[in-house]
């Protein structure tokens, strides 16, 4: 039996900018952190992210996003979360925001943004501090 | 409603939590594994196994699109390693798979190797138990990335592909023992690559080789040959040619060699059922030793410091455990 339940994060690129090498050093470390990690590769729309989410049964979506679209993709995929009731997932965003779209991100059910010159180790802090694995009686 | 109940119905987050917990080992998961299982034996199982970069996930990928224009029902389970030195893993084999995400007949789901080698989980059995109960019609397993012995697979599907590429080796030195004799199709994906011919002849020859073999020994005994498949997996070149073959060995298992089937069935029972076996016996064991005061972590370091071997540990404590029961 295992004492604790290994966390499930999945990483996603919304949208249409194909950066990804934020997203892949981010997993990368997640990985070396004990995580596993889904990575589902550029492009994706915000339907295609909650199915994952829900299909891969994760605990935390990690949405990485350099095109400014979030203010659209994001509140989409919170919507889609709660339709699917699968809002228990905590969210999280990593990219360029400017800054006065950050509470609104927040107000909307973000948990929180980490912008350019974050560090890996603070990201993992927090996922550790902020996200616990679903209860293993849930089922 | 029961989980019995949403899996047998489908329900896609009941399905996608339950795989979890199993992964994890949750005991509950035990009585629901058993209520699930006499709702089993309708699925195809197809196994697809081969080394990293062979372009697995992309043939699964076109092989979905190929089942879903049929409308028959799919599940893929996507193995990806675990790293030995941190226990996380990056599970990337969905990349290929975009397409059909939003298809509520295909469920995908990627799992971490977690330590166990094979090519696949320590968990994929029971998991093809789930997702024939909830009413796949093709389950499609994709071993982690395997060299030459990782042979479970054999174990768990009805029609094993074995993938590989041009220009591995001399004599396709990559897949030339182990695997190569549990393949009941072979591919060769990208085969537009130079060498491609001499694969494919070489894989012919390594068969013909081996033909005798597998006449007396199992496979193959009842005519069964492996055919060779070339595909571009990217294109979706070759895929109809090989989901006929699948379809052909499936008719061959059914129509003229159902003691073969059987086999594959028994085996499949067999390994389930001693793997059950060993785990609960394990914990069994482990229990009654903490019970007096014995941990695990201890005995691992007496044996370390050579008070004691594991060999007379095991014995003594399986006698003494189960000396009244027997």
């Amino acid at each position: 039996m295992s004492q604790e339940r290994r966390l499930r994060i999945l990483v996603a690129k919304p949208g249409l900018d194909g950066h990804d090498r934020g997203a892949r050093v981010i997993a990368r470390a997640l990985r070396d952190a004990g995580f596993e990690v889904i990575y589902t590769g550029c492009h994706q729309t915000p339907e295609q992210i909650v199915q994952t989410a829900i299909q891969e049964d994760v605990d935390l979506i990690g949405l990485s996003i350099l095109s400014g679209a979030h203010n659209y993709s994001f509140p989409r995929i919170m919507e889609l979360l709660k339709e699917n009731g699968a809002d228990d997932i905590t969210v999280i965003g990593g990219g360029i925001f400017p800054l006065e779209d950050i509470p609104r991100l927040k107000e909307i059910g973000i948990k929180e943004i980490f912008t350019p010159g974050s560090k890996l180790e603070d990201i993992v802090k927090w996922i550790r501090e902020n996200v616990k694995p679903r209860k293993m009686d849930a089922a | 409603m029961s989980v019995v109940e949403q899996v047998l119905k489908g329900d896609v987050r009941a399905v996608a939590r339950l795989l979890r917990d199993i992964d994890d080992q949750v005991p509950s998961t035990r009585s629901i594994l058993q209520q699930l299982y006499p709702h089993t034996g309708n699925a195809y199982v197809i196994g697809i196994t081969g080394p990293p970069g062979a372009g697995k996930s992309t043939l699964v990928d076109q092989m979905t699109a190929y089942y879903r224009k049929q409308g028959k029902t799919v599940a893929i389970l996507a193995v990806d390693p675990t790293s030995p030195f941190s226990g996380g893993a990056i599970l990337g084999d969905r990349i290929r798979m975009q397409r059909h995400f939003l298809d509520k007949d295909v469920f995908i789901r990627s799992l971490a190797t977690r330590g166990h080698f094979g090519g696949i989980t320590k968990s994929t059995h029971d998991m093809i138990t789930v997702l024939d109960a909830m009413g796949k019609d093709i389950i499609m397993i994709e071993t982690v990335g395997v060299g030459q012995g990782e042979v479970e697979i054999a174990e768990c599907a009805h029609t094993t592909l074995v993938v590989t590429v041009p220009g591995l080796g001399d004599d396709i030195q990559a897949i030339k023992a182990g695997i190569m004799e549990i393949g009941n199709i072979f591919v060769v994906n990208k085969a537009d690559r130079e060498g491609a011919k001499k694969t494919v002849q070489e894989l012919r020859n390594l068969l013909e080789m081996g033909k005798k073999f597998r006449m007396e020994t199992g496979a193959g005994k009842n005519g069964w040959d492996p055919p060779v498949v070339e595909t571009q997996a990217h294109k979706g070149i070759g895929v109809d040619t090989l989901c006929g073959e699948i379809e052909k060995h499936r008719e061959y298992l059914t129509a003229q060699a159902p003691e073969e089937l059987e086999q594959i069935m028994l085996k499949r029972a067999l390994h389930q059922f001693s793997a059950t076996l060993k785990d609960e016996l394990f914990k069994e064991v482990i229990k009654r030793m903490e019970g007096k005061g014995l941990k695990l972590e201890d005995v691992a370091k007496k044996i370390m410091a050579k008070e004691i071997d594991p060999y007379s540990l095991s014995r003594t404590l399986i006698k003494e455990e189960f000396k009244e029961d027997a």
